[in-house]
Formats: structure tokens, sequence, C-alpha cells
């Protein structure tokens, strides 16, 4: 594999580790299957492309796709928690919801953002090799959003939050208000996977109204991956697992396609995804079966 | 002083499941009370524990917590004034956090959360003394994860989150019931201390008549979502089991026949 090759892999590792902070907040903390993540990305990529297009700071724009990410997950959250809809189906009234907001708010199915100025565009100045500025910027973002996330998991409202997730009831008896702590963490989910977007759009130099499809499989590959391989005694553990299972997941991604011998093509890629989905989630129970003595 | 007035709950209104629960319920519990509550399957028992608690809402009638209408108060709000002990050992923790974090959780009840840390060296130190207490050696597991206890240490546990912080209620929903004999006798009796260092107003539901007249100050009996009948002080002292029987069947005018209500 080319070192470009590789850096592209780390580079969206990096950026699918944002998704996966998004999905392990709403799978893992709250237990609320989140589908919106599909359609929050390309929110994230539309609205920061266009902003940007239209000669805003791209940080501020950037800033603004978090906040609209924001918004869808709290539309699901809240379809979900005042209108009683399931948690799942309620996601996916937002994500289709957000394919004509994206169109909407693009005018047109993409945009491209050649030379138009980005978050890249102050490092491209700096000497370094070009395929290392979008993983040096992307890294240091995600060190960023990682440290406040474990921050505010163990925050007191963090710890509210990830009670409502495991048990409801007791968060509830002792004060929480959980339905707040819902539409609060989805939000923060979808914030995130806003973020994610609007970095992609921009490393990639184009939205696109499509470039959503998949991203939630991808962000829970992350997570259950990471899971697999690591620790999760604590939080911060447990989201640095996140975080790395999403850049092994690009990087064993990168060498199936570049691996000859394999056969493999990109087109393979959403099917070779769905596998390691499906294996990942069963193998850790196929253990706990054995275990219990196949008592479920 | 807790102060119940013409409580009535209905499951399932106007559906052919229609269950009306609690039939007009009153009750004045004074401060320092410690009630136990029996009663057989169907009684009312859990629903007008979770009325109190708030998880169940009242059709008609009101409940008030030292003079303060709580009626169409939320569980959260409810928290500062109210806490609970679950039947079910794991209803009452949170078995993928840590020891420490079931407590730092239960410590904040009722007040408010912002994003100082959950976790401070003060907290530890008071989780090790409250833990100690109980000799199980729960005080170096700190970090461990609840869902490694057994269900008795759990309720132990819970025990003691529910009475960290001040409280005008105490609620226990047959919190021995899923106990081993003698696991549920050393958890009855950390209730009775606790109960009485801290002079805490309680209302324990037990499916045991023996249970009820041993432990407290006061014995209601419920039956189909009311009262059967309602003793304390000298008319309690001395009764024994039959005496119960026969104290329901005088109020009732009908024998108690339900193999789900412990004699013993």
């Amino acid at each position: 594999m080319s070192a470009i090759a590789f850096f592209g892999a780390i580079e969206s590792g990096l950026l699918f580790g944002l998704v996966a902070f998004g999905v392990f907040i709403a799978f893992r903390v709250l237990d609320f299957p989140d589908l919106t993540v599909d359609g929050s990305f390309p929110l994230g990529a539309a609205v920061a492309a266009t902003l940007i297009v239209s000669g805003w700071n791209p940080w501020v724009a950037t800033a603004m796709a978090m906040v609209a990410g924001c918004m869808a997950g709290a539309l699901t959250a809240w379809l979900n928690v005042r209108l009683q809809i399931m948690n799942l189906l309620a996601s996916i009234l937002t994500m289709i919801a957000l394919y004509s907001i994206n169109l909407r708010i693009m005018g047109k199915p993409n945009v491209a953002l050649l030379g138009d100025e980005t978050v890249l565009t102050p490092w491209e100045e700096l000497d370094i090799a070009f395929y290392l500025i979008s993983p040096i910027l992307l890294t240091l973002v995600v060190l960023v959003v990682y440290f406040l996330l474990v921050r505010f998991m163990t925050s007191e409202t963090g710890l509210a939050m990830r009670a409502t997730g495991v048990n409801a009831k007791m968060a509830r008896a002792n004060g929480v208000h959980t339905g707040r702590l819902t539409i609060m963490g989805v939000a923060l989910a979808n914030g995130l996977v806003g973020l994610a977007g609007a970095l992609f759009a921009q490393t990639q130099g184009t939205a696109d109204v499509t470039m959503g499809v998949g991203t939630i499989v991808v962000g829970l590959a992350a997570v259950i991956g990471g899971e697999a391989i690591m620790s999760t005694r604590t939080i911060a553990r447990w989201l640095f697992a996140c975080l790395i299972g999403a850049i092994l997941y690009r990087l064993a991604i990168a060498v199936a396609l570049n691996t000859d011998a394999l056969g493999l093509q990109a087109q393979d890629l959403n099917l070779i995804t769905a596998v390691l989905v499906t294996l990942a989630i069963v193998m850790p129970r196929m253990k706990q079966l054995k275990r219990s003595g196949g008592a479920a | 002083m807790i102060e119940v007035k013409e409580l009535h709950v209905t499951f399932g209104k106007g559906t052919p499941l229609e269950n009306h629960a609690l039939r007009g319920i009153n009750l004045q519990i004074p401060e320092g009370q410690f009630v136990t509550v029996i009663g057989s399957n169907g009684a009312g028992k859990s629903t007008f524990l979770n009325s109190l608690a708030g998880e169940v809402m009242a059709d008609t009638g009101s409940i008030a917590i030292d003079d303060q209408d709580v009626t169409r108060w939320p569980t959260n709000k409810r928290s500062g004034l109210v806490a609970r002990v679950f039947q079910d050992p794991l209803a009452g923790t949170c078995e993928s956090l840590s020891i420490e974090e079931n407590m730092a959780l239960a410590l904040k009840r009722g007040q408010r959360r912002g994003l100082s840390r959950s976790m401070k060296k003060e907290y530890k130190e008071l989780f090790q003394e409250r833990l100690s207490r109980l000799g199980l050696g729960l005080e170096k597991r700190l970090g461990d994860r609840m869902g490694l206890l057994s269900g008795g240490q759990r309720q132990a546990v819970s025990l003691l989150m529910a009475t960290l912080q001040p409280m005008k209620i105490l609620l226990l929903d047959e919190h021995t019931a899923a106990l081993d004999p003698k696991t549920a006798a050393f958890v009855l009796e950390l209730t009775r201390d606790i109960i009485a260092e801290q002079q805490l107003t309680a209302l324990m539901v037990t499916h045991s008549m023996r249970q009820a007249l041993d432990v407290g100050d006061r014995t209601l009996m419920l039956h189909e979502g009311n009262i059967a009948f309602d003793v304390q002080g000298d008319e309690r002292e001395g009764l024994d089991v039959p005496d119960l029987l026969a104290l329901f069947s005088r109020n009732k005018g009908e024998e108690l026949s339900d193999d789900s209500l412990l004699l013993g």
C-alpha cells in the first residue's frame, strides 16, 4: 500500500472516529438505535459547503454544521420522547426528511469546494506533504473532541445520561430527567456526525446528497470492532476503543481493496462492511451463549 | 407527613382490560413512622408504591408530602422527597456502571446536576465508609461493575444508595422477596437499622404477614385497591398472623384465600 493510500485510510478513519463517537453515544450510552446519522452526515457536509461557497469563515461554517446536526438529532429524540414514536422509526423519519432538507440547503445534488477557503487552506501554505495535512488536522480535532467527551461523560450530567440508557426507571427515581437527557444525548451524537460530515466535505472538496448512505453501518462497525479488540472498562477506554475501531476498520478496508489477490473492488465495500459487522455482533454473543449453557 | 386522599388509579381506561387498581385510598403517615404493607397479588400494593413515587399518575385524588401537593409531579421531580428500593435487584442499580458510579448517581438524588466531575475524593471516602458497614468487603471494590455483585449485595447497596440523601419517605417494594432466606434476613436487618438510625419515614411492602408484624410501627393490608385494615400502637402489639386473618374477615366479611400471601 502506498503512503498516500495509507494516510488516506488514516484520514477517513479519523473522520469516522467522530461518527463512531456519535454512534457510541446513541447506541451504547443511551441504547437508542439512531439512523438519523445517515442524514446528519450529509447535512453537516451540505451546511458547511453551502456556507463556505457563500463566503463564510470555514470554522464558523463547520460549527454551524455541527449545530444543524444537533438539531436533526434533537428532532429524532423529540419524536421519540414527546410523541412516543418508536426510536428506530423516529430516526428513519428524520433521516428521510433530511434528504429533502439537504437538497434544499444545497439547491442541487452536490456542491464543489474547488478553490474555496476551507479549514485546510492555512495548512497548505506550510511545508507539509499534502497527504499529511488532513490527517494532522483531523488528529487534533478528534483529540479535542475525545477529551471533551470523556470529561462530559464523567460529569454529573454525563453520568446521569449513561444511567438513562442503562436503567431509565432507576435514573428517574434518582431525579434524572430522562426525556431531556435523551434529547440532549441524541442531539450531541448527531452534532458530532454533522461535524464529521462538514470536515469530510472539506477534505474531499465536495458535498453530495448521497454521501450519507451507510454512515451508520460504518459507525457501528467502528464501535463494535473497537469493543471486540480493546478494553471497555472505563468510559475513556471505551471511547478510545471506538476511535481505534474506526481507524482499523478503514485500514482493513484499504488493505482488502489494495490486495489484488483477493480480487475485491470498491463496489464490494458495503458487502464487506455488512459481513464484518454481522460477525462482530454475533461473535461475542456466541461466547456468551456457550458460557450460559445455551440459555438466552 | 405524607397525606393521601381519595386516590384512584385505573389502568387501560375504556378498554376491555380496564383495571381499577386503586379505589379511593386515604392514608396519613406521620413523620418517622415505619409502615408495613401486605396484600395478595393484585391488591394494589405495587401500584400504590408507584403512585407515591410518581411512576403512576393518579386519576383522581391527591398526594401531599409535607403539605406540598405532588399529585402531578413526575418521578424525577419527586426524587428529592421520595427514595426507593425496588423488588428486583436488577431494577434499582445500573449493572454496567461501577459501584462508585451507581453511588455517585444516587448521591445527587433530588439535586441539580451540572458539569462538575461526578467522582471526587471525598465522595469515594463517603462511599467506602458506608459500604464498610455491610461487612461484605465491597468498600475495596468501588470500581467493580454492579453486575458482578450478587442479588443480595446489590439490594444492600441499593439500600445504602437510597439513604445517601435525605428524603421524606423511603419506599421499599418487597425488596427482600427475590433473595434467599439468609440474605433476606441480612438485608431486612440492615433496613431496620438504617431506618432507626436515620429516623426515616418508610413504607415497606412485604409478602409475609409475619414480617409485616415483626417490623415497623404500623401495618396496613390492601385488598382490591383499598385498605382492608390498618393497625398500629397498642392494637398492633401482640397481634399474630391468625389475628390478622380474623381482622381481615371481620372488616371485609369474607375469608382470605390466597396462597400468594405467606402466612408464616
